[in-house]
């Protein structure tokens, strides 16, 4: 029970006046900075940590940490309203978000990201005060082949659903993964794939290029060409009533919530995931455990469930290892981490003993920011409601200009543009032709983490991938992994037996 | 989203008329920015180098010395090629500077095609050297250089060390053991230290040359032991480590920690830089960072620093040639 003093001391630190004045400050910034495309949580938490020496660093600290939260509630908000994903975390949230927004169901979609990032931040917290330091010890137990046979299940998840195209899945899935390649090389320092010497390509295809690509102008271009130009916009109404009955109706993805609830956080508590690939994957397992995986993508409650729960809880638990390891397990904690540096503070596995104050203040903090957090997220539903009512020849324009601001703030290269809108336009055309583009989505945010993993280990093996089936935390996963990719050739094989039986009989 | 709009556009037009009032010639006041400065970090978020390009950052905001703001963009691809790339590319040379380590040697001699010469960017200043440990986990029982030497001996190629990148600088010192003390360590290549000393304190890999900064959390919790020192003389915050030099190599081996400016940038430029680095280097937060993790190397600047860099290209020339990476 020591923890729970220490968690009450917390809140009591975290409840200060101006820590009060902080997180809510910090919620709603992040909250906006979420929904902007092309700007997430690392563009507001490096943007903003200069400002906050004027603080003590506990407060600095539980101000970023505030606007990590509210980035992770904002980033659902122009993937379900516009479908472009307003943060690299949210990109998940744009598979069935904006199909339920389409159907006039925004508010369902808004109201079920709220609830769900609230339910998985919720999660993630109880979570960490109570396993913190066992759960360090976790990730530190998670090598190279363990990463590699998580990021194997995650491609399996996205391989194995029955229902969409196999060739075509795949066909996706290596697209995306050649689109990772690109680059330079971390093994050898070699420049890949960069066309010539194209400088842009120097630095690899982010994948929010490729993502608001897909779905930003691709989208749009789909929009307009299915409705050939006398589009009204869908119907979004509001009232408080609705409001309340999609509360209600947003239990329906209980599943997807859980599911993200707990596979965000253990995602998250590993260094090199971070909250994007623990969302893609929540929504993988979603899907595949659902009793009907076809609605998945047409507008299912739990597939937006799954994410939005996926990523904040993820956003808490990549919070542990830089606590406890020093470690940052995603790209905004790796600048709190640097933050925490410049206050002199040491991170690492004394840091929970040394820092009891700052440690245990933050804690607190997480749980207040949460609830600050979905109370305004949920206060401003109908502001982003009215958004959608506006027409589409207004609406349209608006989502032109802000891929392009997204796809340039993402790495600030004109290059990027351009790519962007091409991605765009064959993300439109693949889709005129059937082909499933989630995929290539999740291959370009895995692939990586995942090519390097893979090298890695071979390294130590020597070359004999018998390393990924050896391992007592990598064996299980990479065996589920492979009978998850076979499934569909199984499936394939049983039902041809049936046909032959059908005709023999 | 229409005011919000309106706003950036009013803001960005405010921005740019004090940009261009800021700008007007003709007063003899020394160079002064005019836009915030690019600060390019050569290397991964949450390494040692990210660390300390931060830290600079944060004692100039904190402190005030410059009127505008310095802005860290992280660009590691390629050990260092992208960053390398973008100061060379950077449109506005005056207001691009880089943080740099030793890559900025080793990645142009590695990549003549890049068609980088290091000689052309601009002197800021070193502002410190980084120091180089060996380090094992505390579980391998391993308490002494020559404890370690009979261990990666007996396990030959199973014995892995983990470092940061390709041909940089831990995988120098890992040939530098394999070709002097007749071992055949495997060499393992990672994306930042930060990730090096979690891999050793989850027994991963066998061993790491990490820098103080990198391991010191795994160092006070009890983790991981650091065995042997590459630097000329030992290191205060370990006066128990021995030097390589005591175990008859002559040999050391520090990491630049310096600021250098793109290629191209002007002399006014270049010396408000230096002073703004100067200022950095003697406050008392750099100072304190300094002796805290355990760094070396005095300050440089101007010809000297041109003149260190020169003697460091060539011996990391010598370096890479031993090693086989480079013709």
């Amino acid at each position: 029970m020591e923890i729970l003093g220490l968690l009450m001391d917390g809140v009591f630190i975290a409840l200060d006046p101006l820590n009060i004045l902080l997180m809510l400050i910090g919620v709603a910034l992040g909250l906006f900075i979420g929904a902007m495309p092309g700007l997430g949580s690392v563009n507001g938490v490096a943007i903003l940590l200069p400002a906050t020496f004027l603080v003590p660093p506990a407060s600095a600290m539980i101000f970023l940490a505030a606007i990590y939260y509210g980035a992770m509630y904002g980033g659902a908000i122009s993937s379900i309203t516009l479908g472009i994903p307003g943060a690299s975390t949210a990109v998940a949230t744009t598979f069935d978000g904006r199909p339920l927004a389409l159907k006039g169901r925004a508010d369902l979609a808004l109201v079920t990201a709220a609830v769900a990032s609230f339910v998985g931040g919720s999660v993630a917290n109880v979570l960490f005060t109570a396993f913190a330091p066992p759960l360090a010890s976790v990730a530190l137990d998670f090598g190279d082949p363990e990463i590699f046979a998580l990021m194997l299940l995650a491609f399996a998840t996205f391989v194995g659903l029955g229902g969409d195209d196999i060739p075509k899945t795949l066909f996706s899935i290596f697209f995306g993964l050649v689109m990772a390649s690109v680059g330079l090389d971390i093994m050898t320092g070699e420049p890949r794939l960069i066309f010539g010497d194209i400088t842009g390509f120097m630095h690899g295809i982010n994948f929010l290029v490729l993502a608001i690509g897909i779905y930003g102008i691709g989208e749009m271009l789909w929009t307009i060409d299915s409705t050939r130009g006398n589009l009204t916009m869908t119907e979004a109404v509001l009232s408080i009533k609705r409001i309340l009955a999609a509360c209600r109706e947003s239990i329906k993805g209980w599943k997807g919530t859980a599911i993200g609830s707990f596979l965000g956080f253990f995602v998250g508590i590993l260094p090199a995931a971070g909250a994007t690939p623990g969302s893609l994957m929540a929504y993988g397992v979603t899907k595949m455990v659902s009793k009907n995986p076809k609605e998945f993508g047409k507008g299912h409650v739990g597939g937006v469930a799954a994410p939005e729960a996926a990523n904040n809880s993820a956003s808490t638990g990549a919070m542990l290892p830089m606590l406890t390891l020093g470690i940052p397990g995603s790209p905004t904690t790796a600048i709190l981490l640097g933050g925490m540096v410049i206050w002199g503070l040491q991170p690492g596995p004394l840091l929970f003993q040394t820092q009891t104050e700052f440690v245990w203040g933050l804690i607190g903090s997480f749980y207040i920011s949460n609830l600050f957090a979905l109370i305004v997220n949920l206060a401003f539903i109908p502001l982003f409601i009215w958004m959608l009512r506006m027409p589409f020849t207004v609406l349209a324009p608006m989502i032109f200009v802000l891929s392009v601001v997204g796809g340039y703030a993402a790495t600030q290269d004109m290059h990027d543009v351009w790519l962007m809108l091409i991605f765009g336009v064959g993300a439109y055309l693949l889709r005129k032709l059937d082909y499933p583009v989630a995929p290539a989505v999740l291959a370009i945010v895995l692939g990586p983490i995942a090519e390097p993993k893979l090298r890695q280990s071979l390294l130590f093996s020597s070359g004999d991938p018998m390393i990924f089936l050896e391992r007592p935390i990598s064996g299980p996963i990479t065996v589920i992994a492979i009978i998850l990719i076979l499934l569909p050739l199984f499936k394939l094989i049983r039902d041809k037996l049936k046909g032959k039986k059908a005709a023999a009989g | 989203m229409a005011i919000s709009r309106r706003h950036i556009l009013g803001l960005a037009g405010a921005l740019s008329i004090g940009a261009m009032v800021a700008g007007l010639p003709g007063t003899a006041a020394a160079w002064e920015p005019t836009k915030p400065i690019d600060f390019i970090i050569m290397a991964g978020k949450g390494g040692g180098a990210d660390k300390m390009a931060r830290l600079m950052q944060a004692i100039v905001e904190s402190e005030k010395m410059a009127s505008k703001p310095l802005v860290p963009v992280n660009k590691s691809g390629g050990s260092g090629a992208e960053a390398l790339i973008a100061a060379k590319g950077a449109n506005d040379p005056d207001h691009t500077i880089m943080v740099t380590l030793n890559s900025f040697f080793t990645t142009p001699l590695r990549q003549p095609k890049l068609g980088i010469d290091i000689m052309t960017f601009a002197p800021v200043g070193r502002m410190a050297e980084d120091t180089f440990l060996l380090w094992v986990h505390k579980d391998s029982g391993i308490k002494t250089f020559e404890e370690f030497l009979a261990k990666a001996k007996a396990d030959g190629n199973k014995w892995v060390m983990g470092g940061t990148g390709k041909a940089q600088e831990d995988e120098l010192l890992t040939e530098y053991l394999n070709n002097n003390f007749g071992l055949t360590i495997k060499y393992v290549p990672y994306k930042g230290g930060g990730t090096v000393a979690k891999q050793l304190a989850g027994k991963h890999i066998n061993s790491s040359v990490n820098n103080p900064s990198e391991a010191l959390g795994f160092y006070e919790s009890g983790d991981v032991v650091p065995i042997l020192s590459f630097t000329a003389e030992r290191l205060p915050l370990f006066p128990d480590v021995p030097t390589l030099k005591e175990k008859g190599k002559d040999f050391s081996y520090g990491m630049q920690r310096a600021v250098v400016g793109a290629p191209g940038m002007s002399a006014d430029a270049l010396k408000y830089y230096q002073d703004l680095f100067h200022k950095v280097y003697t406050s008392a937060k750099w100072q304190k960072y300094r002796k805290d993790k355990s760094l070396f190397g005095d300050e440089l600047t101007g010809d000297p620093l041109k003149a260190y860099w020169d003697e460091q290209r060539e011996r990391h020339r010598k370096m890479l040639t031993e090693m086989g990476a480079i013709k």
